[in-house]
């Protein structure tokens, strides 16, 4: 046996390097290898490649490459590992002299200890030596971080195990050795100053750990952080996305996403509104498993919404085909909630914070006039008021002396509104905001709101009650100029394909009051279709079957001075002057059921625009024709002229807006649709 | 929108009104890959339809890296062959100004105009009438250049520059919160700065100058010429200019899902201050 004390401290140096790099090389056989024993220290690294890519100082490399072309001898020695990591230091040639002798002086496990030792010691006085370890693992191409980290790991547990007195021998060096038999003293116990390379990188460590006053994270947890995530995702090209990295990990770090006890406050409103949502999809009354057995398919008011969404959509126009879908079924529950007879999807308007969704019905026969009755009352005890008044006010003035001067402007006498059912009431609309809101029943129209609807162009809000500020004022509130508009839009562009409608067998004289003809019409039974390509070439081949609307904002013209009756009472001075001042014409308009031909122009412009919805494909395109007036509103028709035809007329209206010139965008769908065959 | 994400971008717009029939959208797909491929840009958006009285214009426009560089606009009138349309100068947006009404859809339509200018002759000045002809391309080529300099959408955070000047998309944007997506501030218009510099030392010492280079649209006049609305349940949050109807801009809050499209008949709302 040699002298193993030969000089610690001058190879110190070198001692310590081959050390970490011997460590490095354990550490990086260890990962290799599967044994988990503490005596791994004395496993080699099994891979030359590995320690040749180590970039040591040479002088350690020899030494290691010497190492390593042991290891491969011993490479089948794993039980015996002791042994023959004796035997194997003592095969090595190119071995520092002070090492190998210490290997020879004691059997396996002291000798276990015995490295444990060193290597621990090696790592409380150069923390550095690890991190130089570190970072040369980094350079090195074999991806083997892991390895890395786990070794280290892996050598803390056993120095636990191996040694007794594990982090108290920096300071106390005798104690280091009370487990080893040895009687000589390791080279490395005399504390020797740390070099200078090895305290700078301490220091820097140090500093990248220093946590600031605001935050938790230190900027070398942060690099963890980050480095690990890299290597966890493997993105494409991390260098280029590496801030984007930096900051994801930061925020991450920062704002926690799980929070399991409270719901995401902002998130609220849209649970909300999904569980209304829900509501919709659920059959009302019998379970899932009666559906199909039991109930028949009933004839139902709800039309078919989708479709006529499909057509639409051949057109580019409509909304997406599950707002399609529950646009149905909100229908679906209005026709529930109310006695319905017919119900149509007459399309939806845009307004400024909400939007409405509107819906044309009828109800059945008898279902409506209470509500009817009741408005009538209030009315007419707001005359009676009014009357009352007045009649004192005469009485007042002739007693008073110096009178006031009278007045001798009269308002215009309020022309009263069409019944229900008849003209511009002739459908009942509701609407509501969203699908799964509760559905809002409208007024029925006046004529006087017509005609100053006629004259202004306001935005919708989306809130019923909203006023609508405007000059010349607008007598409601949005509830009513929106029913204004609808009554406007149906009247323009409600049309079908000629001959879809006819009128009825017999009809009253044409000469009744009002003059307006016919004003009810029913389906042609002999209706064959007209090919989609006349359909499109031709506006003759359209007519309009709703109403126009007069001037005067009725579809039937009444005369406003015939009725007197309330203000006979006032007193007949005031009426003989106005008799004989005014005489009113009467308004006609075009009949029902003409064609689109015969419609005005708007500057140079036909208001009407039609195209094939398909020109790739014309033998199943759609005829759709498009109103230049209200930009919105859309028709659609197909012909098949072998078999009946699907004609549908339905227009979608987009948005209400009115302009001087021309009339406001809306968006309304009337739909009025028969499948033939 | 981008053309990548075309189906899903028309399916969140839709609540317009205004869409793509399935023939076009199918086209369109096909099409503005093509576009990509042979003037080699970066991104291509579909920008929208302008309406006509015979045919419509469909619209797509091409970026560059640089997102904030001047845009190529191509212009097609069957969703398949696109032609690329001259870049817009203020001439063309003088000229054009006088053409009211709608669009007719033939690229050749001219305009007419007449024009009462003073032609001095000699000693005498008279007025004479010149017919002035404006080429419906030149016409086109104006309103959409107004319509991207006056409405055109991005929401804070999509986009980012570089301290060397370039814009960039950013990858890490997750979109706005429930909250932000509410609110006119968060949302900028996707062109030069142009009232930027007129902000209080105050207002820019809260900025962040790589996310925040571009007018806010809170500032715009009239006030209130944007709606904004939650559709969707609550699950999409939806823009709609108000001079420019027919511009809608869509955002799924929380994703990155975002863009706008124009469809509409190209006429700039001049009542708006008395509808509001």
């Amino acid at each position: 046996m040699g002298d193993p004390q030969q000089d610690p401290e001058l190879s110190y140096q070198q001692s310590a390097r081959q050390r970490s790099s011997q460590d490095q090389g354990r550490s990086r056989e260890q990962s290799l290898s599967q044994a988990t024993v503490p005596q791994e220290t004395q496993q080699l690294p099994l891979d030359a490649q590995v320690l040749s890519g180590i970039t040591e100082t040479p002088e350690s490399q020899a030494p290691l490459q010497g190492w390593a072309q042991g290891a491969g001898l011993s490479q089948y020695d794993n039980s015996a590992v002791s042994q023959g990591g004796v035997q194997y230091l003592s095969m090595s040639a190119g071995f520092p002299a002070d090492f190998q002798r210490q290997t020879y002086v004691d059997e396996g496990r002291v000798q276990a200890t015995h490295n444990a030792d060193f290597m621990l010691q090696q790592l409380q006085r150069g923390q550095g030596n690890l991190l130089q370890q570190l970072e040369s693992s980094f350079q090195d191409p074999r991806p083997n971080y892991l390895g890395q980290f786990n070794a280290y790991q892996r050598e803390d547990s056993q120095f636990g195990q191996g040694t007794q007195h594990g982090p108290y021998t920096r300071d106390d060096p005798a104690l280091q050795f009370s487990s080893s038999e040895l009687s000589f003293m390791p080279f490395d116990m005399e504390v020797s100053e740390p070099e200078p390379r090895e305290l700078a990188v301490q220091n820097a460590k140090a500093y990248l750990q220093q946590t600031s006053v605001s935050c938790d994270l230190s900027l070398y947890e942060h690099l963890v952080n980050v480095l690990t995530k890299i290597l966890n995702q493997r993105p494409q090209d991390p260098l280029s996305i590496l801030e984007s990295l930096n900051r994801t990990a930061q925020m991450e770090w920062f704002h926690p996403k799980l929070d399991t006890l409270r719901d995401d406050p902002e998130m609220q409103p849209t649970y909300e509104m999904a569980e209304k949502q829900k509501a919709l999809f659920v059959r009302g009354g019998s379970g899932e498993g009666e559906q199909e057995v039991e109930e028949e398919p009933l004839e139902t008011a709800v039309p078919n919404v989708m479709e006529s969404a499909f057509y639409f959509e051949q057109a580019g126009v409509g909304l997406s085909s599950d707002e399609s879908f529950r646009i149905f079924l909100a229908l679906k529950q209005l026709v529930d909630q109310q006695p319905i007879h017919t119900c149509r999807f007459w399309g939806k308007i845009l307004g400024l914070s909400r939007s409405y969704l509107v819906a044309e019905v009828e109800f059945r026969e008898g279902e409506e006039d209470v509500e009817e009755e009741e408005v009538v009352e209030e009315l007419t005890e707001g005359d009676v008021l009014d009357m009352h008044g007045e009649e004192e006010g005469e009485e007042d003035e002739e007693k008073v002396s110096d009178f006031l001067p009278k007045r001798t402007w009269k308002p215009p006498p309020v022309i009263p509104k069409e019944e229900s059912r008849l003209g511009a009431n002739k459908y009942l609309y509701f609407v509501c905001n969203e699908p799964g809101r509760p559905w809002t029943k409208l007024p029925h129209v006046t004529p006087s709101q017509i005609v100053q609807a006629r004259k202004i162009k306001k935005f919708f809000t989306g809130h019923l009650d909203a006023p609508v500020i405007s000059y010349p004022p607008f007598p409601g509130n949005e509830a009513n100029y929106l029913r204004a508009q609808i009554a406007r839009i149906s009247a323009a562009t409600h049309i079908s394909p000629l001959g879809f409608y006819q009128f009825g067998e017999e009809e009253g004289d044409e000469e009744e009051e009002g003059g307006a003809g016919r004003d009810s019409f029913e389906e042609n039974p002999d209706f064959e279709g007209i090919a989609v390509l006349e359909l499109v070439d031709s506006m003759a081949n359209w007519v309009h079957h709703t109403q126009h609307i007069l001037p005067q904002g009725r579809c039937t013209w009444v005369n406003p001075l015939q009725k007197k009756e309330e203000e006979e009472e006032l007193g007949e001075e005031e009426e003989k002057a106005d008799e004989g001042m005014e005489e009113v014409e009467q308004e006609i308009g075009p009949p029902l059921l003409t064609p689109l031909s015969e419609d005005a122009e708007i500057m140079h412009m036909s208001p009407w625009t039609s195209r094939l919805s398909c020109s790739l494909c014309p033998q199943y395109s759609v005829a759709i024709v498009r109103s230049n007036l209200w930009p919105g509103a859309y028709t659609y028709a197909t012909g098949n002229s072998r078999t009946s035809t699907l004609a549908g007329a339905t227009s979608t209206v987009r948005r209400t807006s009115t302009r001087p010139c021309q009339p406001p965008f809306s968006r309304s769908t009337p739909a009025a649709q028969r499948s033939w065959r | 929108m981008d053309a990548e994400s075309l189906l899903l971008s028309l399916e969140l717009a839709s609540g317009s009104g205004q869409g793509l029939s399935p023939d076009r959208r199918a086209s369109l797909l096909t099409s503005l890959l093509l576009v990509k491929r042979d003037y080699r840009y970066s991104r291509v958006l579909f920008w929208g339809r302008i309406l006509g009285l015979v045919t419509d214009y469909y619209i797509a426009q091409g970026l560059i890296e640089d997102q904030l560089a001047p845009r190529k606009t191509l212009y097609s009138l069957n969703c398949m062959e696109w032609s690329l349309l001259p870049p817009a100068t203020e001439e063309m947006v003088e000229q054009t100004s006088v053409v009211k009404g709608r669009f007719m859809g033939d690229p050749s339509h001219e305009y007419e105009h007449v024009d009462l200018q003073k032609v001095n002759d000699g000693d005498k000045v008279f007025e004479e009438e010149i017919v002035v002809r404006i080429k419906e391309e030149t016409r086109l080529v104006s309103i959409i250049d107004q319509i991207d300099k006056a409405v055109a959408v991005i929401p804070r955070g999509a986009l980012f520059k570089t301290p060397f000047g370039p814009v960039h998309v950013n990858r890490t944007f997750e979109g706005l919160s429930m909250s932000e997506a509410k609110k006119l501030s968060s949302y900028f218009h996707f062109r030069e700065p142009v009232e930027l510099k007129n902000k209080t030392l105050l207002e820019k010492a809260d900025l962040d100058p790589s996310l925040d280079f571009m007018d806010s649209l809170e500032n715009d006049i009239p006030k209130g010429s944007w709606s904004i609305q939650m559709e969707r349940g609550n699950a999409l949050v939806v823009l709609r200019s108000l001079l420019w109807p027919g511009l809608t801009f869509y955002h799924t809050p929380g994703t990155k899902n975002c863009g706008y499209i124009y469809v509409g008949t190209g006429e700039k709302n001049i009542d708006l201050p008395f509808m509001l």
